[in-house]
């Protein structure tokens, strides 16, 4: 699948943002003051850069409304409501840790979980589409929890942080041992695609078109696959082990902007992969297992 | 809305068939003649070094090592197949998507699409393309604009690929009853589902490339057993006593 810029920067930032707003919801951190301004600040930042980039993907954004209504069958209206709703919920909490309103926190928890609940109707939109094996599976909404997790216990400053990133990079190890047999496991070839499998062994004689076309760009990606071994170790060490060992440092809130910006950097390295990597079965029509 | 009909009361599709086709692209050429009508479907750089489009309907071409037989070129064309449980409309947020109850159809209302494009990464069959120039998404609609089409005569009120096809490669009719033409070339040929697994039961059918009988060795076998005289013959003597 095509890793496009878009959806590799809505994921990752919408992800890290609303992690970060589910432990401050929670009050696993309380700021008071311009503190709380800031550390908010950056968690609605995120959170909305994040679907703001989301929006580039868009053909036709001007119809973006309408997105929030077929929430009972679709995965990404669903996403559309409980990103909203998320953020009005949070939203007073925000003010009275900001101005010191001493709103009861109920209202923090139930934002706290919208805000990962968000973040598993993104790993749906993917982990529903058959026809990606490699995405169509219960690891996919579990990887981008773990990492809306780790990413929000790093920023909140919790010790649990360097646990939970080590986590991630284990979720990584499991979703790409599982992942690198789910094309195969899937069952589908060129003789299923086209059903010729019944008369004999097919192969592509001509392509259907030798230009370029939606299909080819967007599902059928192939460059730089065989760059995937070593960005999965790069992947590993930014997003899992190095900021895992720069917050064991005694480093402060310096420890965990080096930690943060080591992370950031490997997501967005995994979530280039988790594209780059999936084929599509299309591919099938078109001789690429890709 | 982006539910599926319990079950349609017309199950309106295609049936291809894989012996008849030659692999023209007449098909694709109706298609996008007849579907160019209104908004259209955009191409970029269609006089250029790198032409790019938008199209309904493709025709892949396949070499098939057959077991005891000669090897067949098979032409494929591949459109929408109006899947009964269609992963595309069910993923659409906005409803743009959706499956009439009526006759099954399969449509885009580009009027409501934001062009997110989640539908075509649902589609297994690579059946719907992004117009890029005008951001909506692009599928087949069964030609919906002429089958029903009381201003046309009758012989044109079905699909524009249908129509057009030199070999009658492609039918069109109600899978839901019984006795339509499409459901018994079905029958008689073994009509059958590309990718099943993939849960989508779809609508049209392919009909299979028929058993060729067993090949010769070589088309010029024949040819290899002239015994030549005159010039010719020297020729080959001589020739023949040449090393290498
Ligand atoms: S062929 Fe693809 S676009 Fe057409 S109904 Fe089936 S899943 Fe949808
Ligand atoms: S591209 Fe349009 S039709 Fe397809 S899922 Fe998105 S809104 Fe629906
Ligand atoms: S039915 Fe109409 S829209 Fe569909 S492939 Fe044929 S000509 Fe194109």
């Amino acid at each position: 699948m095509n890793p496009a810029p878009s959806v590799i920067l809505f994921s990752t930032l919408s992800g890290l943002g609303f992690g970060f707003l589910a432990f401050l919801g929670a009050g696993a951190l309380v700021p008071s003051g311009w503190a709380a301004f800031f550390l908010w600040g950056l968690g609605y930042g995120l959170a909305v850069a994040g679907l703001l980039a989301a929006t580039f993907h868009l053909g036709n954004p001007k119809n973006g409304l309408l997105a929030f209504t077929q929430w009972r069958t679709s995965w990404l209206s669903r996403e559309a409501w409980a990103s909203v709703a998320t953020l009005v919920l949070l939203a007073p909490v925000a003010l009275s840790d900001w101005l010191g309103l001493c709103l009861p926190r109920g209202f923090g928890w139930v934002g706290a979980a919208l805000a990962l609940g968000t973040v598993v109707t993104t790993g749906m939109i993917y982990a529903q589409i058959k026809a990606v094996p490699r995405w169509h599976h219960w690891l996919t909404p579990v990887m981008f929890l773990g990492f809306a997790v780790a990413g929000g216990a790093m920023l909140a400053g919790s010790a649990l942080a360097p646990l939970a990133l080590v986590g991630v990079g284990a979720g990584l190890l499991a979703i790409w041992r599982v992942g690198d047999g789910a094309f195969r496991r899937a069952g589908q070839t060129m003789g299923s695609a086209t059903g010729l499998d019944r008369i004999g062994t097919p192969w592509v004689f001509e392509p259907a078109h030798t230009g370029g076309n939606y299909i080819r760009r967007e599902m059928i990606f192939v460059v730089g696959r065989k760059h995937a071994g070593k960005l999965r170790w790069i992947a590993l060490g930014l997003a899992s082990i190095l900021p895992a060992l720069v917050l064991l440092l005694p480093l402060g809130w310096l420890g965990v902007a080096l930690a943060a910006g080591l992370h950031l950097t490997g997501a967005l390295v995994a979530r280039w992969l988790f594209f780059a990597e999936a084929e599509h079965v299309v591919g099938l029509y078109y001789g690429a297992r890709g | 809305m982006t539910a599926l009909p319990q079950a349609t009361d017309k199950r309106l599709g295609l049936v291809i068939d894989l012996d008849t086709c030659v692999g023209c692209q007449a098909c694709v050429t109706a298609c996008k003649g007849w579907n160019d009508q209104g908004d259209g479907l955009s191409d970029q750089d269609a006089y250029g070094a790198d032409p790019s489009g938008t199209f309904l309907n493709r025709v892949h071409s396949y070499q098939v090592a057959v077991p005891d037989a000669p090897p067949q070129i098979v032409n494929f064309p591949r459109s929408c197949l109006h899947c009964e449980v269609a992963p595309c409309v069910t993923v659409c947020p906005t409803g743009a998507s959706y499956k009439r109850a009526e006759d099954g159809i399969v449509l885009v209302n580009p009027d409501t699409c934001i062009g997110c494009g989640l539908c075509a990464w649902a589609c297994p069959y690579g059946a719907r393309e992004l117009d890029a120039d005008q951001g909506v998404m692009k599928k087949c609609t069964l030609c919906v604009d002429r089958i029903y089409n009381q201003t046309l005569p009758e012989a044109d009120r079905e699909p524009a690929c249908v129509r057009t096809c030199p070999t009658n490669a492609r039918h069109f009719g109600d899978f839901a009853d019984p006795e339509s033409e499409v459901s018994r070339l079905v029958a008689a040929r073994g009509g059958y589902d590309l990718m099943p697994d993939m849960g989508t039961k779809p609508t049209n059918k392919y009909l299979p490339p028929r058993k060729k009988g067993p090949g010769e060795a070589s088309l010029l076998a024949p040819l290899l057993d002239i015994k030549t005289t005159g010039v010719a013959g020297w020729l080959d003597r001589m020739l023949g006593k040449l090393p290498g």
